[in-house]
């Protein structure tokens, strides 16, 4: 019984003094031995060893009423114990009932064993809806369990994939300042091959006043050599003195100007290789446009000595001043220039019968835009071609010769530089034309 | 003897007249300038007979000396036209182009004018 009772409550669980059930018997070894000794009448201390037991069950019940199945148990044998305890005691010493009383405790037992064994199969069942219950909560226990294990899990990868993330954004970020680096360096290295370019032009456009101012000086020192000759002879001829002193100033003015030129030049070229300052100063238009149709052609003559063309300049008298960049908008002049000068060589190469290569260079006023047109009598480009040529590192040129920068760079010159605009038009085998247009104010 | 020289720089003209001064005023040369060789090209029809020996510079915008030197080789067969180029590329291509249209001589910029002087001389004689 005691083992039942322990299964069903799963008493090693649920109560602390489990073990002293284990001896329920003790007492009744004892009552043995004292009817035995005392000769006390037996049915009494069988009914009491009885009642005993069922108390001590009750107690344990009543220890376990916070489980459920054990308060419907307490439940259960609550009428069979007041039975039998009221049997007892109304049995008196004697052991005996009145009749009455006894179909009445006789009466009220079969109730109460109904009532116990009922009870009983409820609280099985309730024992059995607990189980139930208990296992669907470590069902789901488990399921918690293995939910969170998953979220650890995935708490993992996510910053596994958010550090190799963070580690990736890292890479593009280096990668993006070393792209801008080397766009800088393009620049100003696209800048230095077109000072490459440049050089050969300026040396002979300093060439030329240095050999003048060479020339006027030396001849000046044979003038003065002859004046001084002239006067120490004993007849004068003054009309020839007075020309001698106003050619040796002449020539004095004219050192001065071919010294000018050839500072003007080395200034320019400083310009040129220079950071751009930024700095809009008011510039003549058509200055800038000749200094560099200049430079271009006898830049592109240094290099190739065969190379001949004709300039066709028609600079608009009057032009207004225009807030520039100086060393920047040359930079685009000469990149157009050059461009114009690559153009008829290539045709020319062709060696088309009659060809004459011609770059033309024009200013305009068109209300309060100052227009500049580059205009080569080349292969023309085609629609598709047409289409790239201001995109940065797109070059026809064969792979060394061209960085493809150059139309880029003078694209962003006069749009975001000045404000103004840079557009082509074109026709295959007829002509190329490239317009620059710049806000007056 | 007259002497046409042919270069894009107009202060060649007061360079030459005071190089050649003694000369320009002795009468033994005299000179005319043209500063492009279409301009040449222009001179010479009108005066072709009277210029003896051309001094023409290569490198100009337009027509070049030694296209101009292929003209006047073309069109003044007779008398023949003493040409003389002057370049500031003293290069090999230019040289032998030169002398294959029929240049009779080639000097290098900076002109020497002591020398230019004694082939002008050896030119006349």
């Amino acid at each position: 019984m005691v083992r039942g009772l322990r299964r069903f409550l799963d008493l090693p669980a649920r109560l602390a003094w489990n073990n002293i059930l284990n001896y329920i018997w003790v007492p009744s070894i004892a009552l043995a031995f004292a009817a035995w000794v005392f000769k006390l009448r037996v049915p009494v201390l069988v009914d009491g060893y009885w009642l005993f037991v069922l108390l001590t069950v009750a107690a344990v019940l009543v220890a376990l009423r916070d489980y459920r199945p054990a308060r419907t148990l307490l439940l259960a044998l609550a009428p069979f114990l007041l039975n039998k305890l009221l049997e007892f005691i109304l049995a008196g010493a004697d052991g005996r009932l009145t009749t009455r009383l006894d179909q009445l405790v006789d009466s009220t037992q079969g109730f109460a064993i109904t009532w116990l064994i009922a009870f009983i199969i409820i609280a099985r069942s309730q024992k059995k809806g607990l189980e139930k219950e208990r296992l669907q909560r470590e069902e789901e226990e488990r399921a918690k369990r293995l939910i969170e294990a998953q979220n650890v899990e995935l708490e993992r990868l996510v910053l596994e994939r958010t550090a190799a993330l963070t580690l990736q954004a890292e890479e593009l970020r280096a990668a993006l300042t070393e792209l801008r680096t080397t766009q800088a360096q393009l620049v100003q290295s696209e800048k230095m091959a077109s000072l490459g370019e440049l050089t050969a032009g300026i040396a002979h456009e300093i060439q030329n006043p240095l050999n003048f101012v060479n020339n006027f000086a030396d001849v000046s020192v044979e003038m003065l050599t002859e004046l001084s000759e002239e006067q120490a002879r004993p007849i004068r001829d003054p009309d020839l003195e007075a020309e001698l002193l106003a050619d040796i100033a002449q020539n004095l003015q004219k050192i001065h100007h071919h010294g000018q030129r050839a500072a003007s030049i080395v200034k320019g070229m400083l310009e040129h290789s220079r950071a751009s300052t930024g700095e809009r100063q008011p510039t003549n238009l058509n200055h800038l446009a000749d200094e560099y149709l200049r430079l271009a052609y006898q830049g592109l003559r240094a290099k190739d000595k065969t190379f001949n063309a004709t300039l066709n300049t028609d600079f608009a008298p009057d032009l207004p001043l225009v807030p520039a960049i100086g060393p920047d908008l040359g930079r685009v002049l000469l990149n157009l220039f050059g461009n114009a000068f690559y153009a008829v060589r290539q045709r020319q190469l062709r060696g088309e019968a009659g060809y004459a290569p011609t770059v033309a260079v024009s200013t305009h006023q068109r209300g309060d835009q100052l227009e500049i047109r580059v205009r080569d009598n080349g292969s023309g480009i085609p629609e598709a071609v047409r289409q790239k040529i201001f995109q940065p590192f797109f070059t026809t040129k064969p792979s060394g010769e061209g960085t493809g920068l150059g139309l880029s760079l003078s694209y962003d010159i006069v749009t975001q530089g000045h404000g103004g605009t840079l557009t082509v038009s074109s026709e295959e085998g007829s002509f190329t034309e490239f317009l620059i247009s710049l806000p007056v104010k | 003897m007259q002497i046409l020289v042919v270069d894009d720089e107009t202060d060649v003209r007061d360079l030459f007249q005071q190089r050649f001064r003694r000369e320009i005023r002795s009468g033994e040369m005299s000179f005319s300038f043209a500063f492009s060789g279409e301009e040449a090209m222009t001179y010479l029809r009108d005066h072709h007979s009277e210029v003896l020996i051309i001094l023409s510079d290569i490198n100009m915008p337009g027509m070049s000396g030694l296209e101009l030197l292929g003209h006047v080789k073309k069109e003044f067969e007779m008398p023949p036209t003493t040409m003389v180029m002057i370049t500031a590329y003293g290069d090999d291509e230019s040289y032998r182009q030169a002398m294959a249209l029929g240049a009779n001589d080639f000097l290098t910029k900076p002109v020497d004018f002591a020398v230019l002087k004694e082939k002008l001389a050896q030119l006349i004689s």
